[in-house]
């Protein structure tokens, strides 16, 4: 089915089942703990060999020498792959470097060996009798020393245009009667997910099977084809439950990579977990950014200049972070200027963390917003609004498809009492603490993908749902079985949903949040084909025909749904693509955050007290799993605003806090009250759901809206995350 | 983890001479640290002599009116005793800033104090380190120092004791009681417990081969009030970038530990002499030769001004 015109009234808008907030469908397995994630398949492989990663220890060199001999002996070791030994392997289009090292070696902790063994234990153990040479070479790890040297990298779908200019920024700059020009820095950041990335291998003949932790199904079982040098049908991946990914599962990791290698090296099924001190230096970051802003204005608000330019850097072949996404979009303003600039830097690969360009690119932008809302005299949320605009600024002939950006930012300054903001940062105490207000715009596109899904009706009436895509704790589940059961006029009870194979038909998967409208939509589209099958088979035309509580309607004629599979399953399949109506339209979701902080007077410590999220993003398909998202998201982005950093060794090459010790992010003493509030909004224009995503809108402007609190709170002015307590410690107000 | 010996020892002279046996033995007990760190290779001991059937684990008063506590009471039942937060309500708070609860069910008193520094470096067997590989050298210096010490450093070490237990202890002037390989039992002041750095960081204590802690003894109670300010990124469950442990008395008098600034919980007793003249001068004195970094050089104005408000709040 293909979506080339605004949506119309459809069985989904009767919002029985659709819209309710109903309980995860998977939830008592995840509570159970009964949930079959990768590394806990005995159900299917009840005695597999264990493999363990082997990271290098330079960030950029060869290996001169491996001496496997003592590990090869110690008790219980089965195989070990090395490059040496595992054959040609190709890397695959989404990865940057090899999943496998050597003789070259491209980043710390780069794959370079698996121990397969009868144990963990012994395979962990025997790791450690590896002995590994390296000769070391020079690298390039410090952004701000590469700045200089970083070029404009190759534009892609991913990155939309690298440079943008409209009318004359320069110009208008220097003759605005305010203006501003600052500098902020991101660090790099963990995904951080609870579940490492974990698979276990099997091969029978020269099919594998791998049951694995992945956001991208066909993207990945793709890549593991490619990468192995087989062909694609030879391949069967399995990920029905995920635990977190935020984009680090997005792609095939060296984990399914070895665990297969293993497998064929060991001759039995093998699994793999990246050991947790592997995770930020062997997988994706989100890459860190320096961004300057600058912005001019008449006396009234308006802005007449804007411009946004942003470094990041990536290995040899990478791709920037794209933090400059957003202020395409969100303002107007006569006179622009973005730019991206990538410098090779010889760390890990960086990649898509949730909102890649958004996230990082909203905490630089909208803490300029707020510092020129000050310059300027007018309070941060009027200023937004003055410069609120319906149309693409770059491309005015391009209309938003929906646009409550000032509704959110009115609705929730309302419902957070903005108006006891004191506009003079630094004057309102409570104790000991020094508290503020922030807030913040978030911004996210809309992104759709073409999703796939089958859908079968059996003789009892039940519906199964079939489809690749994953659910990485977002409830995908649940909101697929509400589709169907709306559109197939059953309950919940009703409907059976199958996730996470790639011999389904291929979905949208979990990424961009792209995930719950796109695949809903394939799922919509597989459901208009069987609706038009058990019409066809119960001889009702199938154009008048309701499907409502079990039964199938045409004026006086009745018929049990069932009927129409009594002699056979009835079986549809089909995809939804789209046309160019994201291409006339541009189609977004708005959010409008706000934080109140405390900062302790003495130490300097940011405490949340409360934070409000009022979102606007189409229909809400399951407040319940969305609000979840949203919160989720909110507590990332306070991460993101108050502690999260890997930290480079710019000597040595590589993360140092390595570990869940190091690598702080929030927990429960840090997030004391969150509210999420969407807009009653449908938007047409995505998809028959007239849903949008908002797993990561939730995150989008959260840092910056905390940041701006905390400088609401203190008076000192924090543009490089995280904002701990050193970077304000000495300027703190005086408090006698 | 390389394969290992296990014993359960019977009685703690028995532990102690077990221990001396076995080059590089280690006691268990909670092993919320030992276990972390024998998985990934920083410790590797051939052997573990289990020490948790040796009961030391009640909490006792003494005959000077203080208190006896077993090595192996938790961290969660020592914070909870009524008498400890009675007496000794800052052995009580610095308890609980640390760790979370499902680490303090497990942790004993003995493991607390000899829990191992948190320095990143040491923690990554890729990495020059002088207290995991004496003589290896520090990749810290001149690296990621942020949470690092800033005062009894050492041109091989830059690493911080973790223990907010520990601050507690040395405020409380607490004595840590042990048996030798031999069977002779010894007192040690908290204050001679831990060591300095120098140039032998991988000596943590003042512990001899096989010595094993039996006892932590509080001396009488102090009065006074009881403040632990633990400052850190986030609101619970991180090390501390500084704490500041103290015991201030109703005429101003009082005493000063800080924890996240050196190799052992730090006090310099001439410092509390300063009392009167503010914390600007306490906090002069206590840290007095610091030589911070670059990165953590704030630690030094965060000691001052976390110590004026723990001042300010005593006299509240």
């Amino acid at each position: 089915m293909k979506f080339d015109s605004p949506a119309t009234t459809n069985p989904i808008d009767r919002l029985k089942v659709i819209g309710q907030p109903l309980d995860r469908i998977d939830g008592p397995l995840k509570t159970t703990g009964t949930a079959p994630y990768a590394y806990e398949r005995h159900d299917i492989v009840a005695d597999p060999a264990y493999g363990h990663v082997i990271g290098a220890t330079i960030a950029k060199g060869r290996i001169t020498g491996m001496d496997l001999s003592a590990a090869e002996r110690a008790p219980g070791v089965l195989a070990i792959v090395t490059a040496q030994n595992a054959g040609t392997l190709t890397k695959g289009n989404y990865n940057t470097a090899h999943l496998l090292g050597g003789p070259d070696i491209q980043h710390y902790h780069q794959a370079v060996a698996l121990v397969v063994a009868e144990s963990f234990e012994q395979a962990r153990a025997a790791a450690h009798l590896v002995r590994i040479d390296y000769k070391a070479e020079p690298g390039s790890f410090d952004l701000h020393a590469a700045k200089g040297a970083a070029t404009a990298p190759e534009p892609n779908d991913l990155t939309g245009p690298i440079d943008t200019h409209v009318g004359d920024f320069p110009r208008a700059l220097a003759q605005a009667p305010v203006r501003l020009d600052e500098t902020y820095t991101t660090p790099d950041h963990s995904h951080a997910m609870m579940e490492p990335h974990a698979t276990l291998a099997r091969w029978e003949d020269d099919e594998l099977t791998v049951w694995t932790s992945n956001q991208m199904v066909a993207w990945s079982t793709g890549e593991l084809a490619t990468t192995l040098g087989i062909p694609p049908e030879k391949v069967r991946l399995i990920s029905p439950y995920i635990g977190g990914g935020f984009g680090a599962k997005l792609f095939l990791r060296a984990d399914v990579v070895l665990a297969a290698l293993g497998a064929r090296a060991a001759g039995r099924p093998v699994k793999v977990a990246l050991q947790r001190p592997l995770i930020a230096n062997n997988t994706t970051h989100r890459p860190a950014t320096i961004q300057r802003i600058r912005l001019g204005a008449e006396r009234d608000g308006t802005i007449t200049a804007i411009g946004h330019e942003s470094w990041s850097g990536d290995l040899d072949g990478g791709g920037p972070e794209t933090a400059v996404g957003q202020t395409r979009l969100l303002y107007g303003g006569a006179n622009r200027m973005t730019s991206m600039r990538l410098a090779v830097l010889d760390l890990p690969e960086g990649n898509a963390m949730r909102a890649p360009g958004e996230a990082p690119g909203l905490m630089a932008l909208e803490i300029a917003m707020d510092e020129m809302a000050e310059k300027l005299g007018m309070d941060p949320v009027e200023f937004r609004i003055r410069n609120d605009t319906q149309v693409d600024p770059e491309h005015p002939e391009r209309p938003f498809s929906a646009r409550p950006f000032a509704q959110c930012l009115r609705l929730g300054a309302e419902r957070f009492g903005w108006d006891r903001r004191n506009a003079r940062p630094g004057q309102t105490r409570d104790g000991r603490w020094l508290v503020g207000l922030g807030m913040a715009a978030g911004f996210r596109n809309n992104l759709l993908m073409k999703s796939g899904a089958r859908v079968r009706l059996d003789s009892r009436g039940i519906v199964t749902v079939e489809t690749d895509m994953t659910d990485i704790g977002t409830g995908s589940y649940t909101i697929l079985a509400q589709t169907a059961a709306e559109m197939m006029g059953v309950s919940m009870e009703q409907v059976r949903v199958v996730l996470g194979d790639s011999s389904f038909p291929v979905s949208a998967g979990s990424g961009g949040q792209w995930g719950a409208a796109s695949s809903t939509a394939g799922v919509y589209a597989a459901c208009v084909k069987l609706r038009e099958e058990v019409a066809r088979k119960l001889s009702f035309n199938s154009a008048d025909a309701e499907f409502v509580d079990g039964e199938v309607r045409v004026g006086n004629r009745t018929a049990r749904l069932q009927e129409a599979a009594a002699d056979g399953d009835l079986v549809a399949e089909d995809s939804m693509e789209y046309g160019d109506i994201t291409e006339k339209m541009q189609q977004s979701t708005f959010a409008g955050h706000f934080v109140e902080v405390a900062v302790d007077s003495a130490t300097g410590e940011t405490r949340i007290r409360r934070m409000l999220a009022i979102c606007a993003a189409g229909r809400i398909l399951n407040p319940k799993s969305a609000r979840s998202q949203v919160i989720g998201a909110m507590t990332m982005g306070a991460g993101a605003a108050l502690m999260e950093e890997l930290v480079v060794d710019t000597r040595r090459g590589f993360f140092v806090n390595h570990d869940l010790a190091g690598y702080e992010v929030p927990v429960h003493a840090d997030i004391p009250h969150q509210d999420v509030i969407f807009l009653d909004e449908t938007d047409p224009m995505s998809t028959p759901m007239k849903a949008k995503g908002v797993g990561e809108l939730g995150i989008c402007g959260v840092g910056a809206a905390v940041a701006n609190a905390v400088y609401n709170a203190t008076g000192v002015r924090v543009r490089d995350y995280p904002v701990t307590l050193d970077k304000h410690l000495d300027r703190l107000p005086d408090v006698a | 983890m390389r394969p290992f010996t296990y014993e359960r020892a019977t009685s703690p002279a028995g532990a102690a001479s077990a221990a001396a046996r076995t080059q590089g033995a280690r006691f268990i007990a909670g092993g919320t640290n030992l276990l972390d760190l024998m998985k990934l290779q920083i410790e590797t001991p051939p052997h573990l002599i289990d020490v948790n059937g040796l009961g030391l684990d009640t909490i006792e008063a003494t005959e000077e009116g203080g208190l006896r506590i077993g090595a192996l009471v938790s961290n969660t039942d020592l914070a909870a005793d009524a008498r400890v937060r009675q007496d000794y309500g800052l052995l009580a708070r610095a308890l609980l800033a640390g760790a979370s609860g499902q680490l303090r069910n497990k942790a004993t008193t003995a493991g607390n104090l000899l829990q191992r520094t948190r320095c990143p470096y040491f923690y990554d067997t890729a990495q020059p380190c002088n207290k995991r590989q004496p003589g290896s050298g520090c990749a810290a210096i001149g690296g990621f120092t942020r949470q690092l010490g800033v005062i009894g450093t050492s041109e091989a070490c830059l690493a911080t004791h973790p223990s907010d237990m520990a601050v507690a202890l040395r405020a409380l002037d607490a004595t840590v009681e042990t048996v030798r390989p031999d069977g002779t039992a010894r007192a040690l002041p908290i204050a001679d417990f831990h060591r300095l750095p120098g140039d032998t960081p991988h000596i943590e204590t003042a512990l001899e081969p096989g010595e094993l802690i039996t006892a932590v003894v509080l001396p009488k109670p102090l009065g006074g009030r009881h403040i632990y300010r633990k400052v850190r990124d986030r609101a619970s469950y991180a090390f501390a970038l500084v704490s500041v442990g103290a015991i201030i008395q109703s005429d101003g008098s009082g005493r000063v530990a800080l924890g996240g600034v050196a190799h052992k919980p730090w006090r310099v007793e001439a410092a509390e002499g300063e009392m009167p003249r503010g914390a600007g001068a306490v906090a002069g004195a206590l840290l007095a030769g610091a030589r911070p970094t670059r990165e953590n050089a704030f630690k030094i104005t965060l000691v001052e001004r976390t110590l004026a408000a723990v001042l300010n709040e005593a006299r509240g």
